[in-house]
C-alpha cells in the first residue's frame, strides 16, 4: 500500500515541472505541452485522495478535468495554426500585438 | 510490494517529464509526452482507477497526442525548432519562480503529512470500475455531464472557425 503522501509528492513535483516548462519555453506548442503536464499532476491527486476515502467523486472530476483538456487543445492548436499562418514562426515572444 | 511498482513508475514519469521541457525538438517532446502518458496511466491502474487509466490511454496518449503531433507535422518549422529557445531576458527570474513553487509545494505537503487522516478507508469491491464511474457520473453528476457535452461542441466549432479563416 503506497502511502498517500507519495501520490501528493509525484503530483507537486510534476505540477513544478509543468509551471517551469511554461514560464522557460518560447515554443508555443511545447507550452502546450507542459500544459498538459499540469492537469495530469492534478489528476493523480484527485484520484489519490479519491483512492484514499474511497469515493468516486474524484474519478468524475479527473474525467471532466480530460474533457476540458481536450476541449483546450482543440481550440489552442486552432490558435497556433491560425497565428502560425499569420507569423511563420512559434515563438511566444513574437507575438506582442496586445502588449502595451 | 506496491511501493517497489510505484517508485520506477514515479521516476519514470518524473525524468519523461523533464525531457519534454528540455527536449530540443518539438517531436522529441511529444514522445516524451507520450511516454509520460502512458506511465501515469500505470500509477492510476496502482490506485486501482482502471477506468480512468483507460481513459488516459484512450484520450491523452491516442488522441490528444496525435493532434499535438498532426500540428507539428502540419507547421512544418524550418530551423525554427532547432535553437531551445527560451525567454530571453528573465531567465533567472523563470528559474527563480519554479524553484520557489516547488518549495510552496513542498510546504504544502509537509502540511499535509503533518495532519493525521483518517485510516484508508476500506476499498469497495468494485472500486474504480466502469460500472461504478458511470452509475456515479450519471446519477450524481449527469448535469456537469451534460455541460461537458455543450463545451466540448463549442470547442470544435470555435477549431473549425479558427483554423479556417485567417487572421488579419
Amino acid at each position: 500500500m503506497v502511502p498517500l503522501s507519495h501520490y501528493l509528492i509525484l503530483s507537486a513535483i510534476l505540477f513544478s515541472i509543468g509551471v517551469l516548462g511554461v514560464l522557460i519555453r518560447r515554443n508555443a506548442i511545447v507550452v502546450f505541452m507542459c500544459i498538459e503536464i499540469m492537469l495530469n499532476a492534478v489528476n493523480i491527486s484527485l484520484i489519490a485522495f479519491d483512492r484514499h476515502m474511497n469515493l468516486h467523486d474524484g474519478q468524475i472530476f479527473s474525467f471532466m478535468v480530460m474533457c476540458v483538456a481536450a476541449a483546450e487543445v482543440s481550440v489552442g492548436l486552432a490558435i497556433v495554426i491560425a497565428l502560425f499562418r499569420n507569423r511563420p514562426t512559434v515563438n511566444l515572444d513574437e507575438f506582442n500585438l496586445l502588449k502595451w | 510490494m506496491e511501493l517497489l511498482i510505484f517508485y520506477p513508475l514515479g521516476a519514470l514519469t518524473v525524468l519523461l517529464a523533464l525531457g519534454v521541457v528540455f527536449n530540443n525538438s518539438p517531436i522529441g517532446s511529444a514522445v516524451s509526452l507520450i511516454g509520460m502518458m502512458l506511465g501515469l496511466a500505470g500509477v492510476f491502474i496502482l490506485l486501482s482507477a482502471h477506468f480512468i487509466a483507460v481513459l488516459q490511454v484512450i484520450i491523452y496518449a491516442g488522441a490528444i497526442m496525435v493532434l499535438f503531433m498532426f500540428v507539428i507535422m502540419l507547421l512544418n518549422l524550418k530551423g525554427d525548432d532547432r535553437a531551445w529557445k527560451t525567454r530571453e531576458r528573465n531567465l533567472f527570474l523563470s528559474v527563480m519562480t519554479g524553484v520557489l513553487l516547488l518549495g510552496i509545494l513542498y510546504e504544502f505537503i509537509e502540511i499535509t503529512n503533518a495532519t493525521t487522516f483518517r485510516e484508508p478507508a476500506t476499498l469497495a469491491e468494485d472500486f474504480g470500475t466502469t460500472a461504478r464511474v458511470g452509475t456515479t457520473l450519471f446519477t450524481d453528476y449527469v448535469l456537469p455531464f451534460e455541460v461537458a457535452s455543450i463545451l466540448l461542441l463549442a470547442a470544435m466549432v470555435g477549431a473549425v472557425v479558427l483554423a479556417k479563416t485567417k487572421v488579419d
